[in-house]
């Protein structure tokens, strides 16, 4: 039974959220609260968390959904890819679906690209082993939970000498563009549920600095619907006592310092760069690139390819959901042009996207 | 020259035609297959009342043996479900077996086996046939098309638009499973699970479900593709109604619902090939759940919701912590998480 789960107990969250109600009883102005996860985004609607707390408590979706965040250009020269007559794409399903300038991977492989959805990034190596006359070529799309397992798949590689396998590397870290979203004047969060797998291997003390330096609380929050309500307790009671520290609400996985194996495997393999996000615009030091001495693997290196011209779809507003300036419902594009099955934007096609989300379990 | 696979010649309609029929096909299916080689069955019509029901479904699943069956008792329990959703009791079948040139004969056999198990199970004969080979490449492996004739015995009219408000919506068990056990299967994705298939045929319930419901029992409807929030959305969308499931009722084998987790997916959207929803008054409700109890194939039923009212064809569901939501239809396929 789904409801055999200690951490969805009605009767805890009942307490919380009574709680909650008095403790922001007397508000005039709301408190917002940014989950800057995907997941989380998608774990509040799907138990209905809007649906129960008080009205002084604003919870606004972040840019924490990896393909959401992938910028246009980096789709086209996907499709560019696949188009090659000597190339298979290995990907995680979401990112098949995202719109490019003209086209999609989906619709690549319906007209002969070759394209393959895999579940890890080490089911892409199998494929380069039995494809040998094919140039496999994995994206590499996502936060510090995903980069370790392609930082493992390549160490793999050049150990075996693999040379047809290739990473199209867009890798994005979490706490920069949270500080760039705190500096937004239009945004005025009052604290963050910071996410919790990234956390799991960045550690709590990646964001010290906000708290510290930018005087937002902080907590590292599960995913599970007591997890969520626990984490705004905790934010709400450092903003109400005008505090700003981290706090671990997710101490079961998350420690202060992180995954050191998994922190030393992306300083082997990567280094950090500018990254381009959809929605926020190029970040410093906010991505990660392949280090020279995996540069053989970078498909944009290694493979080139005439890249179409970039075309933004009109409308979209896709860049305001992704920094919680607007709600899904306040595209004009939400419902009427932009559905799951024919998306505009990225945050409709991703199951962890925001419009995605509202779509599919929104009122 | 004796063969074990199947070559483009097992479809020409010639010699090794025959050979396939007599030799492999009719023998294996025997008991639940008429021996008559004519081009079309002589059915003889039921004459005590004027209601058939008439279903096709075509099955190209992958892979073609899964734990807890194969594509052959799919192909049976599909089409024998899609007529008892109906009330009909299921009478008559076709088989069009589409096989692909290089099929490996005990791999047939199996299939075959496994069609004419579910065919006695169902209490139904399988009438007529054909079967065609295509090159290989051309198909995978083998796709299985039946269709069924069933027969009303009784006057009650089982519809989507007939859920009415203060119904309750029951399922047979639990959800999932088959959705699951196919896709923990696949190739790429190296799960040790112990999920199975919950494929069965569902007309004996069915039977159990109208002796003891009645005309109170308003809509049967099998949650196959998209699943169980898919099918009730149609059924609202029907009716003109609101539905409202409870999350902590909904029946899921904690496996798939940990698989599920994995993946990103909702159990609520995920295949079922053995189950019913069952709609029906709320005062033959209690009836129809004991019924479903002591039937083998309704063994873990439950209340999962009911009728609010007269609406927007809204389908919600009260979350385990007491929050409520929306569920639209399945959009498209179900795609595995990214982080």
């Amino acid at each position: 039974m789904i409801s055999d789960n200690a951490y969805r107990d009605p009767q805890v969250a009942r307490r919380y959220l009574d709680k909650l109600a008095s403790l922001t009883a007397g508000l005039t102005t709301p408190i917002t609260l940014m989950e800057v996860c995907g997941t989380h985004t998608m774990a509040i609607y799907q138990h209905g968390i809007r649906s129960l707390l008080p009205p002084a408590i604003r919870l606004v979706s972040g840019p924490g959904c990896p393909v959401c965040v992938t910028p246009l250009s980096y789709i086209d020269r996907a499709i560019a890819l696949v188009r090659r007559p000597d190339t298979l794409i290995a990907t995680f399903g979401d990112m098949v679906r995202v719109p490019g300038s003209s086209s999609s991977l989906i619709h690549e492989q319906a007209t002969g690209g070759q394209v393959r959805i895999v579940y890890s990034t080490l089911d892409a190596l199998v494929l380069a082993r039995k494809n040998p006359d094919k140039k496999v070529i994995f994206l590499g799309v996502g936060f510090e939970t995903t980069a370790p397992t392609i930082a493992g798949a390549l160490i793999a590689a050049r150990r075996e000498g693999l040379n047809n396998f290739f990473v199209l590397c867009a890798h994005k870290t979490m706490p920069v563009p949270m500080a760039a979203l705190t500096a937004d004047p239009q945004l005025n969060i009052d604290g963050y549920l910071c996410p919790a797998h990234v956390s799991a291997i960045i550690g709590a003390n990646a964001y010290r600095f906000l708290a510290e330096d930018r005087g937002i609380p902080c907590v590292v929050t599960g995913f599970e619907p007591l997890d969520i309500l626990q984490g705004i307790d905790m934010a709400i009671a450092q903003i109400l006592s005008g505090q700003a520290r981290v706090d671990i609400q997710y101490c079961r996985f998350v420690k202060p310092e992180g995954n050191l194996k998994a922190q030393h495997l992306l300083k082997e393999v990567f280094e950090p760069c500018d990254a381009e996000w959809r929605g926020l615009g190029n970040i410093p030091a906010s991505g990660l690139r392949l280090a020279p001495a995996f540069e053989a693997f970078d498909a944009e290196k290694a493979l080139p390819v005439a890249v179409e011209p970039l075309r933004e779809h009109t409308g979209c507003r896709c860049g305001e959901i992704l920094k919680g300036q607007i709600a899904p419902r306040q595209c004009p594009l939400f419902r009427t042009v932009c559905t799951p099955e024919n998306p505009v934007g990225a945050c409709m096609v991703s199951s962890e996207g925001t419009c995605a989300a509202e779509y599919k379990y929104g009122d | 020259m004796p063969t074990d696979i199947i070559l483009l010649g097992h479809g020409s309609g010639g010699k090794l035609s025959h050979q396939l029929l007599d030799d492999l096909i009719i023998p294996t299916l025997s008991g639940v297959a008429l021996k008559d080689q004519n081009d079309a069955a002589i059915l003889t019509a039921p004459s005590h009342h004027g209601r058939l029901a008439f279903t096709t479904d075509s099955y190209v699943v992958d892979p073609i043996f899964f734990p807890g069956g194969n594509i052959g008792d799919l192909a049976i329990n599909g089409t024998v479900n899609d007529l008892a959703m109906s009330g009909a009791r299921p009478f008559a079948i076709s088989v069009g077996l589409i096989l692909e040139e290089g099929l490996p004969f005990a791999e047939l056999r199996r299939i075959l086996e496994s069609m004419r198990v579910a065919a006695s199970q169902a209490g139904v004969s399988i009438v007529t046939g054909d079967t065609k080979v295509v090159p290989k490449g051309k198909a995978d492996k083998i796709f299985i098309n039946t269709a069924g004739i069933g027969i009303l015995d009784h006057s009650f009219i089982l519809t989507g638009s007939g859920a009415k408000p203060g119904d309750k919506i029951l399922i047979n068990g639990t959800i999932g499973d088959h959705g699951m056990a196919i896709l923990a299967k696949r190739e790429g994705l190296d799960l040790d699970s112990d999920i199975c298939s919950d494929c069965a045929p569902l007309n004996g319930l069915v039977e159990d479900i109208l002796a003891a419901g009645g005309d109170a029992v308003h809509v049967l409807r099998d949650p196959t593709r998209g699943g169980v929030a898919t099918t009730l959305k149609e059924i609202a969308r029907q009716s003109g109604t609101d539905l409202l499931l409870n999350e902590t009722e909904l029946p899921v084998k904690r496996e798939v619902n940990g698989v599920c987790s994995i993946l990103g997916l909702d159990p609520l959207y995920v295949a079922n090939e053995g189950k019913l929803l069952c709609i029906v008054s709320a005062e033959k409700s209690g009836d129809v759940l004991a019924a479903m109890h002591s039937h083998p194939y309704g063994r873990e039923a439950a209340v999962i919701g009911e009728v609010t009212g007269i609406g927007s064809a809204r389908l919600s569901l009260r979350t385990a912590i007491g929050g409520l939501r929306s569920i639209e239809m399945l959009s498209g396929e179900q795609l595995p998480r990214i982080c």
